[in-house]
């Protein structure tokens, strides 16, 4: 399992095809944060993102901020969320905008697998719950849109060392958690004959 | 930490406020030290790397003053009420409530209660029927204990009932809870501590599977067959394979915790509620003067 630093927006696809399922990743750059309203907003409502997405890095985050005088957010805790609530957005974030990578926490379930291999995509995990951590490595927020649906806004962050991540699921259609979930099932017949 | 105040609802409300931040930020140490200990053995890769990065975020979180994790989730208390207490229920409803406003706002925390329909945000943390308060009530007792556990999303949402029938026996029990948390991989956060709840009703039974995630790590019930039926499932839980943050591996529970209640002839309910690794649990005992002793490990 290789060791890789990715920095995003990413414009070559060479940079999505070399990571494979179990890799760790630290990440630089920008990554942009959207959450459950802001993909209904988008996609269910057709609303336009009013951010560049194309070669981008999304986190399923609703951080915790503060509010400064001069309008500007910093962050007070931010962390993220369980991926697999949203993983009908995987294929129109990929096919209508060119998002590279989703970051989350739990996974994403086999339907995403076929769709991350066709568009070039991948699924990384982060460490749910490690917020304190996370928040250290989000040096900035640069942009914030879509407030009104606060803290589910449409968020830009500038962050340093972002992770480690593993990569879940790879652009070749590998998924650690197909493989995980595969073995566990096969592992809980064994248990049952022996209860 | 002790302190002694006139009013005693201010200091319920006061209490409550500080509970609430400090559960969020100084987890106990029974947890920490089973964190650590799964660090040490788990063998694979990737949830080697999800344990070390978990343990070196307590320490973050330690160092900056932060939140352990940012899902200030729905605050939940448990109170036991001795009889002779002198403030009345009601007015201890209000000042749990007051306080998890006040926490919310002052330090700032995210704001998670919204209207069940509508979605829209009901307030700092609280809403109707929110934050939510189970209650106990002590006879020949002058005191109150508190306890806040704020639990998020991600672990109550891998939360499982099964109307088991006496026909399914312990053994419906045993691969009911074992389903569950195989279902559930990644999502609640693993390794956690498994909450169950047999016995009862449907409802009870997910109230004491509450209870029960609530427990000082490792305890074990009262009832030797319930305390052995935890040691099993314990040791069946870890064969899974499920590992840290379901990416496989060694450890999938930090534990498995059980509460039982007698039941009906031709009932054998069981509930199933996950906490995740970061669970986050802090106690304070009211003295009938207003004073306070907070208490990290209860």
């Amino acid at each position: 399992m290789a060791t890789h630093e990715v920095t995003f927006p990413i414009t070559d696809e060479a940079e999505i095809l070399k990571l494979r399922a179990g890799d760790e990743v630290v990440v630089q750059g920008h990554i942009i944060g959207i959450r459950d309203r802001t993909q209904i907003r988008i996609f269910d409502q057709g609303v336009e993102p009013p951010m560049d997405l194309k070669g981008a890095f999304l986190l399923h985050t609703a951080p915790g901020v503060r509010k400064l005088e001069d309008g500007k957010y910093e962050p007070v805790c931010i962390g993220t969320t369980t991926s697999a609530r949203m993983v009908r957005f995987t294929e129109p974030l990929g096919a209508q905008f060119g998002v590279r990578a989703i970051c989350g926490k739990g996974g994403f379930p086999d339907e995403a697998i076929e769709p991350m291999q066709r568009l070039r995509m991948v699924y990384f995990a982060i460490v749910g719950g490690a917020a304190a951590l996370e928040t250290t490595q989000i040096e900035e927020i640069e942009e914030v849109a879509w407030e009104e649906l606060m803290p589910e806004c449409l968020w830009k962050f500038r962050v340093k060392d972002f992770g480690p991540l593993t990569v879940g699921i790879d652009a070749h259609g590998n998924s650690l958690y197909h493989d995980v979930q595969t073995a566990a099932t096969k592992k809980l017949e064994e248990l049952f004959a022996r209860l | 930490m002790s302190a002694v105040a006139t009013d005693i609802r201010q200091a319920v409300e006061d209490a409550a406020a500080h509970l609430y931040v400090w559960a969020l930020k100084d987890i106990p140490q029974d947890l920490r030290d089973a964190l650590v200990e799964a660090q040490g053995r788990e063998t694979s890769v990737p949830g080697r790397r999800v344990l070390d990065t978990i343990v070196k975020n307590v320490q973050v979180a330690d160092d900056q003053g932060n939140l352990v994790c940012q899902d200030t989730g729905i605050a939940v208390y448990t109170c036991r009420v001795g009889e002779h207490f002198p403030l009345h229920p009601v007015k201890i409803y209000e000042a749990l409530k007051a306080g998890t406003e006040r926490a919310t706002l002052e330090h700032p925390l995210r704001s998670n209660a919204v209207h069940t329909i509508t979605r829209e945000n009901t307030g700092p943390n609280t809403g109707y029927r929110l934050p939510i308060v189970h209650w106990e009530f002590i006879a020949d007792w002058d005191g109150l204990d508190v306890k806040c556990v704020p639990k998020g999303s991600g672990s109550e949402n891998m939360s499982f009932l099964k109307m088991c029938v006496p026909a399914d026996g312990v053994r419906g029990i045993k691969e009911f809870v074992l389903s569950s948390i195989v279902d559930a991989g990644g999502k609640p956060c693993p390794p956690g501590i498994v909450g169950v709840g047999i016995g009862g009703s449907a409802d009870y039974a997910m109230y004491l599977a509450k209870e029960a995630i609530a427990r000082p790590i490792g305890t074990r019930n009262h009832d030797p067959h319930v305390a052995k039926l935890e040691e099993e499932l314990y040791e069946l839980l870890n064969e899974t394979g499920i590992g840290p943050m379901g990416l496989g591996g060694d450890v999938t529970v930090l534990n498995c915790h059980i509460e039982h209640a007698d039941t009906h002839m031709t009932l054998n309910p069981v509930a199933v509620n996950y906490q995740c690794w970061a669970a986050r649990r802090a106690s304070v005992h009211v003295g009938p003067d207003g004073s306070v002793d907070f208490d990290r490990e209860a």
